[in-house]
């Protein structure tokens, strides 16, 4: 019995119930809006949670005034815009491509390109025959073929 | 050629090493604060805002009455700890070297901040009561305490985050605030 309840306890998550607000919508389609808003909005004061996450009065605060900003008609550019001119484009989650954030846009496919030219390199060096210079795989010369032979047929 | 590239992952790790070592200590020394957002308020007008007077709470208060001279808008708040720090230096600020300070008392009860202001002194010429945190919103404030400075025009020019002391003074302020006194000179 002590174990089912304890297994109970458990599975309860208390992240789950991190955000107490509920709001009402007019329509599925708002409610959906919010919680992609929620969901893609940075919080300002803790700085690696998204809206919904985050417990911060400023979270709630911008929470509700997407709740009102929906429910009153606003459109998703108007919303972005009014979050951005309060807290610059740091509160996007997913950030606009600018000058400033080429870079970010661009570092997967740089990384990508980076990674297959290594990986590309390392294939053909291992498919191409030992160096000459190597010294532990190049055959012997005439000579050392001789002394080595010496060598050999030296009695201990 | 071969040896020396056993020695790559160790330089890798040096590399490494040093630029958190820079990281850190330009943290330790307040050079660097990774919480602190740039405003995006900056260099723009203070937004307009119609609220309470928190010391006449039937009175209205705008923008309008911001404008003028250069002042410090202060957000702060009962329930902020650090508030209570900053008050005392604010107070200094105010009667020893004639800075204005304009308050923005934000979210909080009307009771206890007033009765904060009675027991603690008043460095503010003016209080705006902000219980909702609406006008908070349009400054962009992540929390109290926070310093906006804005210049006779009313843009603002610089936002602070986290309590003022003597140091943060000399370090943000000083230089700033004299140069808008020579802006504000120049003008007239």
């Amino acid at each position: 019995m002590r174990i089912i309840v304890a297994l109970f306890i458990s599975l309860f998550s208390f992240a789950a119930f991190a955000v107490v607000e509920t709001y009402e919508f007019q329509n599925d389609v708002q409610r959906k809006r919010y919680h992609q808003f929620v969901d893609e909005l940075r919080c300002p004061k803790c700085q690696n949670q998204n809206l919904d996450g985050s417990n911060a009065e400023i979270a709630r605060d911008l929470r509700r005034e997407l709740h009102e900003q929906i429910t009153a008609g606003r459109s998703d550019t108007e919303i972005v815009h009014f979050m951005v001119e309060r807290y610059g484009d740091f509160i996007l989650y997913k950030p606009r491509v600018n000058a400033k954030t080429f870079l970010l846009w661009a570092a997967p496919a740089l990384f990508l390109l980076l990674g297959g030219g290594i990986a590309f390199s390392v294939y053909r060096r291992q498919r191409q025959p030992a160096a000459e210079n190597d010294l532990e795989s190049s055959p012997l010369s005439e000579q050392e073929q001789q002394r080595l032979q010496q060598l050999l047929k030296e009695k201990p | 050629m071969q040896r020396l590239k056993l020695f790559f992952p160790l330089l890798g790790f040096v590399l490494v090493a040093v630029f958190f070592y820079v990281m850190v200590s330009r943290i330790d020394e307040g050079e660097y604060n990774p919480q602190s957002l740039p405003s995006a308020l900056l260099n723009r007008p203070f937004p307009n805002f119609s609220q309470p007077n928190l010391l006449q709470l039937k009175e209205t208060v705008s923008q309008a009455d911001l404008l003028g001279s250069i002042a410090l808008v202060n957000v702060w708040a009962t329930w902020c700890p650090s508030c209570h720090v900053e008050h005392v230096y604010l107070n200094r600020l105010a009667a020893e070297r004639g800075i204005v300070i304009y308050g923005v008392n934000y979210k909080d009860n009307a009771d206890k901040a007033q009765q904060w202001l009675a027991q603690k002194g008043d460095p503010y010429r003016l209080n705006i009561f902000d219980p909702e945190g609406r006008l908070g919103l349009d400054m962009g404030v992540t929390g109290a305490p926070e310093t906006y400075v804005i210049d006779h025009r009313g843009f603002v020019r610089l936002r602070y985050q986290g309590p003022l002391d003597e140091n943060v003074w000399r370090e943000k302020f000083q230089l700033l605030m004299a140069q808008l006194r020579a802006e504000q000179v120049g003008e007239s």
